[in-house]
């Protein structure tokens, strides 16, 4: 039987993106330098602080656009057939929150854009504090087994 | 040369605080500079009155050092007193400790204990030779990346245009000196948050800079270095009016103007009588010593791929109108076919 009832490419799209933005979101801290990452040959790029965090909204537009994609079906077609999984709606959440204050985070860094710094503070630790949780619902959906989000009713 | 009014005599007690009141009308809305209708600006954040602005005119600095003392002074209190011996930190060969606490009276470079200083020169320009005296710190830029870039929130432009590092949540990994056009900020080991995390493996310190002497701005007094100067080199106010003024006192002296738009422009304008192409081929240059060269915006293509990942859910949502990736598959269905079909359609 099917794992997951929406076509394997929303997944393949979720999956890469939220991976792209796993890795990226990590090279944000400072660490690739401390830790010879650019040493590696083919990873010398991970030291690039603005590639790095360029390529972080790049895969940033690549899960909003999903997301949009998902909801959008969701709204239209999907929410009578099919039920989120307990795990599945704890994620949705805590990417809700993620794209929220992710985007914020990019609003802000707009150049005609000045938020209040203690705004600022909370919207990134917030989005720091939602990408462990993320990760730790993922992981906990993995060792429980099946990992869909979403089945059918 | 021209005298102009304010200019050359520095913005009042008063004037600064009518100044700040200004501002003060802009603090109170989230600052999103909005250009003025007919208003078509090429400086981001021109219009943005609650950023405040200071222009050095380079033609009255005598190098005195009154303003580096008065920096000094004047922000003592914020100086890092690190504890020792550092901690172990891993992996030893690539993170390495700064310290300059044995050092504080460095004055010839940028240091955590030095957040001004003054680089002397003589040029020749125009058929004479000139002596130009340049106090160098951070630019306090328009966009700063090293604000931007901060992966905690650290570091942080303040609405009234100043960019600020705040000491209890640095955890000085450097990122912000790495990114800075001009290397401004400095580290100090031994001190801040990293120590009560894993100093071990994250964090190095705190990273120190100019601050604009905020708490000064905010009791509506001008940063130290402006008041000591017994030259008045320094002015500081409104953004759109200082940049009015460096203008004018570019064309009196029939000089030039840099940070108006290095780094996509930047809440400090130097002004010079010698172009600065020929300041920074005589400066000294390297760690802790900024150059004086041309910047391009550093954040422009940042602001491309956020303007693209703001408007991505748009497309997502248009997509799903249209009905791509909508069917599902029963128990059983394989829905290679479909699949494939589908996965051309998004693309
Ligand atoms: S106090 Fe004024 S004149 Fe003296 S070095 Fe500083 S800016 Fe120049
Ligand atoms: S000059 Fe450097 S440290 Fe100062 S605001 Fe600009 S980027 Fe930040
Ligand atoms: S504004 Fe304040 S912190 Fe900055 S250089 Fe002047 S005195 Fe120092």
């Amino acid at each position: 039987m099917r794992a997951r009832p929406y076509s394997s490419w929303i997944s393949r799209l979720f999956v890469v993106s939220v991976a792209g933005l796993a890795v990226t979101g990590l090279l944000q801290m400072p660490l690739a330098e401390r830790y010879a990452l650019t040493e590696v040959p083919g990873l010398a790029w991970t030291g690039d602080f603005f590639l790095v965090h360029r390529l972080h909204s790049y895969f940033a537009a690549l899960l909003l656009f999903t997301a949009g994609l998902a909801a959008t079906n969701w709204l239209r077609a999907w929410r009578d057939r099919l039920a989120l999984t307990p795990l599945g709606a704890a994620r949705v959440v805590i990417l809700g929150g993620l794209m929220v204050s992710g985007g914020l985070r990019m609003y802000r860094n707009l150049p005609s854009v000045t938020l209040e710094p203690a705004l600022v503070v909370t919207i990134e630790w917030v989005h720091l504090g939602l990408a462990v949780a993320l990760g730790g619902a993922a992981l906990a959906a993995l060792l429980r087994g099946p990992s869909a989000y979403a089945r059918l009713r | 040369m021209k005298k102009s009014g304010a200019t050359q005599s520095g913005l009042s007690r008063r004037g600064f605080l009518k100044a700040l009141a200004v501002g003060g009308a802009g603090l109170a809305a989230p600052s999103l500079a909005l250009a003025a209708p007919g208003e078509a600006s090429a400086t981001p954040g021109v219009a943005a009155d609650a950023e405040l602005v200071t222009v050095l005119d380079l033609s009255r600095c005598i190098g005195c050092g009154a303003c580096v003392e008065a920096c000094r002074e004047a922000n003592e209190e914020k100086f890092p007193e690190p504890t020792k011996p550092f901690p172990a930190m891993s992996p030893a060969r690539r993170a390495k400790p700064e310290d300059w606490s044995g050092r504080r009276d460095i004055d010839d470079r940028l240091t955590p204990y030095n957040w001004l200083y003054i680089q002397s020169v003589r040029v020749r320009h125009g058929g004479a030779d000139h002596t130009v005296h340049i106090p160098r710190r951070c630019m306090h830029c328009v966009n700063p990346p090293c604000a931007n870039l901060c992966p905690f929130g650290a570091a942080n432009k303040q609405t009234n245009g100043l960019t600020l590092i705040n000491d209890s949540l640095c955890l000085g990994g450097a990122k912000c000196r790495t990114v800075c056009p001009w290397h401004v900020p400095q580290r100090q080991s031994g001190v801040g948050l990293y120590l009560h995390l894993m100093p071990r493996f994250a964090g190095n310190g705190v990273m120190y800079k100019c601050d604009r002497c905020h708490q000064r701005l905010d009791r509506g007094e001008v940063p130290a270095c402006i008041e000591q100067c017994p030259e008045e080199v320094q002015t500081i106010g409104p953004r759109r009016e200082m940049i009015a003024k460096a203008r004018e006192l570019a064309e009196s002296m029939n000089g030039f103007m840099y940070g108006l738009d290095e780094n996509g422009g930047t809440n400090t304008i130097y002004v010079s009588p010698v172009p600065f192409e020929l300041l920074d081929a005589a400066i000294e240059q390297g760690r802790g010593r900024p150059h004086l060269k041309g910047v391009a915006d550093v954040m422009a293509e940042e602001n491309s791929a956020a303007t693209a990942a703001l408007l991505a859910p748009v497309a997502g949502i248009a997509a799903g109108f249209l009905g791509i990736g909508a069917r599902l598959l029963g128990p059983g269905e394989d829905g290679h076919a479909t699949q494939s079909k589908e996965g051309d359609d998004a693309r």
